[in-house]
């Protein structure tokens, strides 16, 4: 069994705390003067995404996380499940809607995701930071409008809901943030 | 990511830095005290159990050499020896403690006064800042609170008197979260001091916390009150920050013979290493060491808060990272 010594924390670690894969966000070494080193973590559960805090005595040895982020590509949904496959090896996986939280929103076909993977299953996906998607249904704008800041809901071919400025049309290309949901700019077609 | 070749430091933080220096060299030449150098390796090492020391070696010697973690040892050796008030400004080593406020090479400012208690040692830490660092004495006027009164003020608990299911259960209360391997009343006390007093304490102005538990000894000497030993040392803290550690000396070889014994005996049971204990400084207690106190400050600690760095790499030249 892979171990850290508290020596070697850094944020991005990957450790397992109270049988869930982690991510240590930020270490924090405290000592008093003299006496006992701590170590306090914040840590994200990979599975939740909750943080907590923890506290290590310094020198402590705490189990590795066997997890590692691919790169893999996006193939489609079966309704139940969402279908990866590595582009090197061809090696597919399949992601419940627990794993693709609300990400799912955000998947096209043949974009390359980031999977998380723990002991070679599935834990998390993380779409592009930005995606291309067409616009399928907006109310249309209103001619000669030039009302600064307005904006309006506009579906995605893929379901997710953005808003957009008034002047954004069906069967336009739009670049979005996926970190944020927001609506970044037209794609020239 | 690389590591930049460029210093972490500004040239302004340099020069503060400079100006620093200066200005402790200048306070010791005003209020009479003699600047000494003392060896950074040294064959014997700190056997205190929460310190490590980098070792080396000596090419065609078996033995292994100690970089020094403060240069105490040397320093009472030089007091014994008929020194008079002596004070060093030098690098110290101390393996694995590194973060936010810990580099594992650093600047120790540690200076002794013949015929002082730690009171009176105190007082002449509050002098040295007000004229070196004039920030941490112009805000709040200086607290002296024992190790017992800060507790009792900010867990209702006395240390003195206390037992591990009572430490545990106010961390389950207040939500404090605490390692597995939690087994000694110091691993509590440490964890309560740092995690939630020193955390709570006045962030604008200087806290000195003395008489310490005695198992907290380390090199001070024991004094019975109420009933109990406490330990004649003292911490200093700006706000948050420990700046310092000073002790009213212990002077008593065999005192300080069964201290080291103690201390090798817990590294055992750590599965710690042993570190030689210093033959030299318990030589040099049996000759006689003047009655005395010292201090130890942390000099980048001091300069973070002088120039409001929020990281002690920066106020270094080159830390850790880059070094």
């Amino acid at each position: 069994m892979a171990t850290y010594s508290t020596n070697e924390f850094k944020s991005g670690l990957k450790i397992m705390i109270d049988g869930s894969p982690c991510s240590i966000v930020e270490n924090e070494f405290v000592k008093p003067g003299k006496g006992q080193a701590f170590n306090r973590v914040k840590i994200r559960n990979l599975k939740t995404g909750r943080v907590v805090e923890k506290t290590f005595k310094s020198g402590e040895s705490v189990e590795a996380a066997d997890v590692l982020d691919t790169q893999m590509e996006y193939l489609y949904t079966d309704g139940e499940f969402w279908h990866f496959m590595d582009p090197k090896t061809f090696e597919q996986i399949a992601a419940s809607s627990e794993v693709l939280v609300d990400n799912a929103k955000w998947l096209k076909e043949q974009d390359l995701c980031e999977v998380t993977l723990w002991n070679g299953a599935p834990i998390g996906v993380t779409p592009p930071n930005f995606v291309e998607l067409k616009v399928v249904e907006t109310d249309p704008g209103l001619k000669g409008d030039t009302a600064q800041g307005g904006t309006k809901p506009a579906t995605l071919e893929t379901g997710a809901v953005v808003k957009v400025p008034l002047f954004i049309e069906e069967g336009e290309m739009l670049k979005v943030d996926t970190r944020t949901g927001e609506y970044v700019s037209r794609v020239k077609a | 990511m690389s590591v930049d070749w460029k210093p972490f430091a500004s040239h302004e933080i340099l020069v503060q830095r400079a100006e620093l220096l200066k200005a402790i060299r200048c306070f010791f030449a005003e209020t009479g005290a003699l600047e000494v150098e003392t060896p950074i390796l040294s064959r014997a090492g700190t056997t205190d159990p929460q310190i490590e020391s980098f070792i080396t070696h000596l090419t065609g010697r078996e033995k292994a050499l100690y970089l020094h973690t403060s240069p105490e040892f040397a320093m009472k050796r030089l007091l014994a020896a008929g020194s008079p008030d002596i004070y060093q400004l030098c690098k110290v080593f101390r393996q694995g403690e590194f973060g936010r406020f810990h580099n594992p090479e650093f600047t120790l400012l540690e200076w002794y006064r013949l015929g002082f208690d730690h009171h009176a040692l105190m007082k002449e830490v509050v002098d040295l800042l007000k004229q070196v660092a004039p920030f941490a004495t112009v805000d709040g006027e200086p607290q002296f609170l024992s190790y017992q009164d800060i507790f009792l003020q900010y867990t209702g608990i006395d240390p003195h008197q206390t037992d591990t299911s009572e430490l545990s259960s106010f961390a389950r209360k207040k939500n404090i979260s605490f390692p597995a391997q939690m087994t000694t009343v110091d691993d509590w006390l440490d964890l309560l001091i740092s995690c939630w007093i020193a955390i709570k304490l006045p962030q604008d102005r200087l806290t000195f916390i003395y008489d310490y538990p005695a198992s907290q000894a380390s090199l001070a000497r024991l004094r019975l009150e109420g009933g109990s030993y406490v330990a004649e040392r003292f911490e200093v803290y700006y706000g948050s920050l420990e700046l310092g550690n000073g002790f009213h000396e212990l002077t008593d070889a065999h005192e300080q013979a069964s201290r080291f014994q103690q201390d090798q005996s817990a590294r055992v049971l750590n599965g710690q290493s042993i570190i030689p204990s210093d033959s030299h400084l318990l030589e040099a207690l049996s000759f006689g060491l003047p009655p005395c106190a010292g201090v130890a400050l942390g000099v980048d600690r001091l300069l973070m808060l002088i120039t409001g760095a929020p990281h002690i790499k920066d106020v270094c030249t080159f830390s850790i990272e880059n070094a």
